[in-house]
């Protein structure tokens, strides 16, 4: 009952992350990877430490590769670098990998390469979008599915008027996604902007999962919300809505919490001790994913009542 | 009872004999051992434009093959391990553009890759347009060559042999005489009957380097190159054609190299992480979840093993990303058996007997189960058809993968292994199956 009757505090917290999150978008966008703007990323490790960011500009910037950025990686005994450049031709990688010999007194050992023609870029932008419509439309399908039984409306509540159509389920399951999403790409938009962290299509990758995983965990709420409004009119009762809603909440926390959970122990030690490749991935997972059950349990579940509550005053 | 008991010792020895083949298959040179992707072990990944547009579309197809065909074989002679050749349509999004695929794993010098792909020669027969040889030598200075000449269908994809030549009447030059094949004979008969008294120009990676005029019809499917080589000159390109000349033209439109340093520390990490959080899954089951929870963390081991055969028989191309979704997925295979304990124990708590309170939770948690199983693998097919990057679709491949195995041992397997547990009603019994750390009163449920 506690969770119910509390929503207000909820609603504020999602409203502060959602408004922030938005803010964020708007201020500073997104910071995409090559994946999707085109360019080519190096990433390379000295044998020595000795070579500095500076050095590293001081050799590249006659070469005219347009504006580049580097990026020094972490390691005490190396000097490290990843450098971002424009998309470059075979001759323009050969010359610059000349010069960040620095004619051949330093050995530099190019962990990765990867350059993106800006045609390929758009065509990911574009099939990104494509699959983000499509999993929306089968979430969609999805909840009209999961909810097809219910024509009537499903609370006549006693004799009050308060009533919560089937299709408010769906909006409100929508409204959770959104949030869900809107979240970690928030998130995703700040650390692109303070610690230049890239959105490539394993963002978005991740973002469908989050989309699946959250859909679900609402689903599982609202259907046991259901179980009991019929097991209440078979039994005549007359529990206010809010009562119903809390009971079920609480009967699904369990679940909830505990799936969220064992995926996130899976996407903490991926995160931590995987490899780098999937770092930024398994962050977005874990963001989404928290956001996910947040929102079934504080979010969806709450607004059902409030929904209803509208509905009665009318 | 005992049904059970045997079917549970059945799974866990198959469990047991297919972890036993991931083992035993990782040792020494197996066919089964794990395909890692570049991103794993170093290597290089080129993706290629075709450039088709010249091309009606019905020849695009053919062409397309012989490019790959042209390539693999470029590639085989050049000592690459296991490369991977394909062609990709970029579909509508891609402008519908024709792409070639290169893999070259342990090749990270980018330049010797990409040299290795471009010394094959293209190789084409034009005709020049009829309006363009009432022209003067001037005039046609000014045109381009697209302007002055026109396609055929005749490329190198129908070559089935060079040789070098020397002209033995006048100047002694080095020349190449090509043998055409079956087809290549017939479509150089058609356009040199047409086209007698016309010149018929022989293009070489895009440069007209001969334009005799074709006198008659020629059958025997032969023609010389002639075009001022030096004997060095004409001896490398015969070589060049003898491996394979390109039907198009193709152009590099990225590529993606990793380090041998990187691609190991990625293979380590992913391992560690995988193995960790099945220790840390395993341990919250088993704390929380109690006997149901050990049963499941058996159910989750099969799951693993179970998964990595399958990986090894397909066999399916291992990434980074791939193996974040195996560990993804590890943490999700689990939900199905949280919902059916939580169930249980609702069951067990409305005063059901455990024998019935399993099974009511088994079958109760089937629909949510199948549902948020079928979103899933939806999700996973649209990521897996909308993919751009190898990178997303191993990642979709390992998810659909993982979903499908976990219905079989997060239901089926640790069904059968909660039945054979022939539990007595009582303290001990309620115990084992309630949950929490402590007792039954930490339980969500019996906080209200």
């Amino acid at each position: 009952m506690s969770i119910i009757s509390r929503r207000k505090i909820w609603y504020i917290i999602s409203g502060i992350l959602l408004v922030a999150s938005l803010g964020s978008l708007l201020v500073w966008g997104l910071n995409l990877g090559i994946d999707f703007k085109g360019g080519s990323i190096m990433e390379v490790v000295y044998t020595d430490n000795t070579v500095s960011v500076v050095d590293i500009e001081q050799v590249l910037t006659p070469l005219e590769l347009g504006s580049f950025s580097v990026r020094p990686t972490v390691d005490g005994e190396h000097s490290g670098f990843i450098i971002r450049t424009r998309e470059l031709s075979d001759s323009d990688h050969v010359i610059a990998l000349t010069a960040l010999s620095f004619e051949g007194t330093k050995t530099a050992e190019e962990l990765r390469f990867n350059s993106v023609g800006p045609l390929l870029g758009k065509e990911a932008i574009g099939k990104s979008l494509w699959a983000i419509v499509l999993v929306l439309l089968v979430i969609i399908l999805f909840i009209a599915f999961a909810f097809r039984k219910v024509s009537e409306p499903v609370r006549p509540n006693g004799g009050s008027v308060g009533r919560v159509s089937s299709w408010k389920y769906g909006i409100i399951a929508i409204i959770a996604l959104i949030h869900d999403v809107l979240i970690p790409t928030g998130v995703f938009s700040y650390l692109g902007h303070t610690q230049g962290v890239e959105v490539d299509t394993l963002f978005v990758t991740a973002l469908l999962v989050v989309l699946g995983f959250s859909i679900h965990d609402t689903i599982v709420v609202f259907d046991r919300i259901r179980e009991h409004l019929r097991l209440d009119k078979e039994n005549h009762g007359k529990k206010p809505f809010e009562e119903i809603v809390g009971e079920s909440v609480d009967e699904t926390i369990g679940r909830s919490i505990n799936t969220s959970l064992t995926t996130l122990f899976a996407l903490l030690a991926l995160y931590f001790i995987g490899p780098t490749a999937t770092q930024m991935f398994a962050l977005a997972l874990s963001i989404g994913v928290i956001a996910g059950t947040y929102s079934s349990i504080f979010i969806a579940s709450p607004l059902l009542v409030t929904m209803e509550k509208w509905g009665s005053k009318r | 009872m005992w049904k059970y008991r045997l079917g549970a010792i059945g799974l866990i020895i198959l469990a047991v004999l297919v972890g036993y083949f991931v083992y035993s298959t990782e040792l020494g040179d197996s066919k089964h051992a794990f395909k890692l992707g570049l991103d794993l072990r170093s290597g290089s990944h080129l993706v290629y434009r075709a450039d088709t547009a010249s091309l009606d579309s019905a020849d695009v197809e053919g062409a397309m093959t012989s490019l790959r065909e042209v390539i693999e074989r470029r590639v085989n002679l050049f000592g690459v391990s296991e490369p991977i050749v394909q062609v990709e349509q970029g579909g509508v999004l891609g402008g519908g553009e024709n792409r070639l695929i290169v893999e070259l794993p342990g090749v990270t010098d980018l330049n010797e890759a990409t040299a290795l792909i471009g010394a094959t020669p293209l190789l084409e027969f034009k005709l020049v347009r009829p309006e363009m040889e009432k022209l003067s030598d001037e005039e046609l200075k000014t045109k381009t060559l697209g302007e002055v000449f026109v396609s055929t269908e005749l490329t190198g994809r129908f070559l089935q042999e060079a040789q070098l030549q020397f002209d033995s009447n006048t100047t002694g030059e080095a020349a190449v005489l090509i043998d055409f094949n079956k087809e290549g004979s017939d479509l150089f008969a058609k356009i040199t009957k047409e086209n007698v008294g016309h010149v018929l120009a022989i293009f070489l990676d895009g440069v007209p380097i001969s334009s005799p005029v074709i006198r008659q019809e020629i059958t025997g499917g032969s023609a010389v190159i002639s075009g001022g080589f030096t004997p060095t000159e004409a001896r490398d390109l015969v070589r060049n054609l003898n491996y394979g000349a390109l039907p198009v033209a193709i152009s590099l439109i990225s590529t993606q190299t990793v380090g041998a340093t990187l691609g190991d520390q990625a293979t380590d990490a992913g391992v560690k992480a995988g193995i960790w959080s099945l220790i840390i899954i395993a341990a919250f089951l088993v704390l929380w979840y109690r006997l149901p929870g050990l049963l499941a963390s058996i159910a989750l081991v099969a799951y693993v093993a179970l998964n990595l055969a399958i990986f090894k028989l397909i066999p399916v191309t291992l990434t980074a990303a791939g193996i974040a979704g195996f560990i993804l997925s590890l943490g999700m295979a689990v939900d199905a058996n949280i919902l059916i304990f939580e169930r249980m124990k609702e069951e067990l708590r409305k005063g059901r007997v455990l024998h019935d309170a399993m099974r009511e939770g088994f079958a109760r948690a089937w629909l949510s189960i199948r549902d948020s199983n079928i979103s899933s693998i939806l999700t996973a097919i649209i990521l897996f058809y909308f993919a751009t990057t190898p990178i997303v679709r191993g990642f979709a491949l390992v998810f659909i993968i993982g979903v499908g195995t976990s219905m079989f041992t997060a239901i089926t397997f640790s069904r059968t292994l909660l039945y054979a547990m022939q539990m007595k009603e009582g303290k001990i019994g309620r115990f084992l199956f309630g949950s929490g750390v402590l007792n039954a009163a930490s339980d969500y449920s019996t906080k209200r």
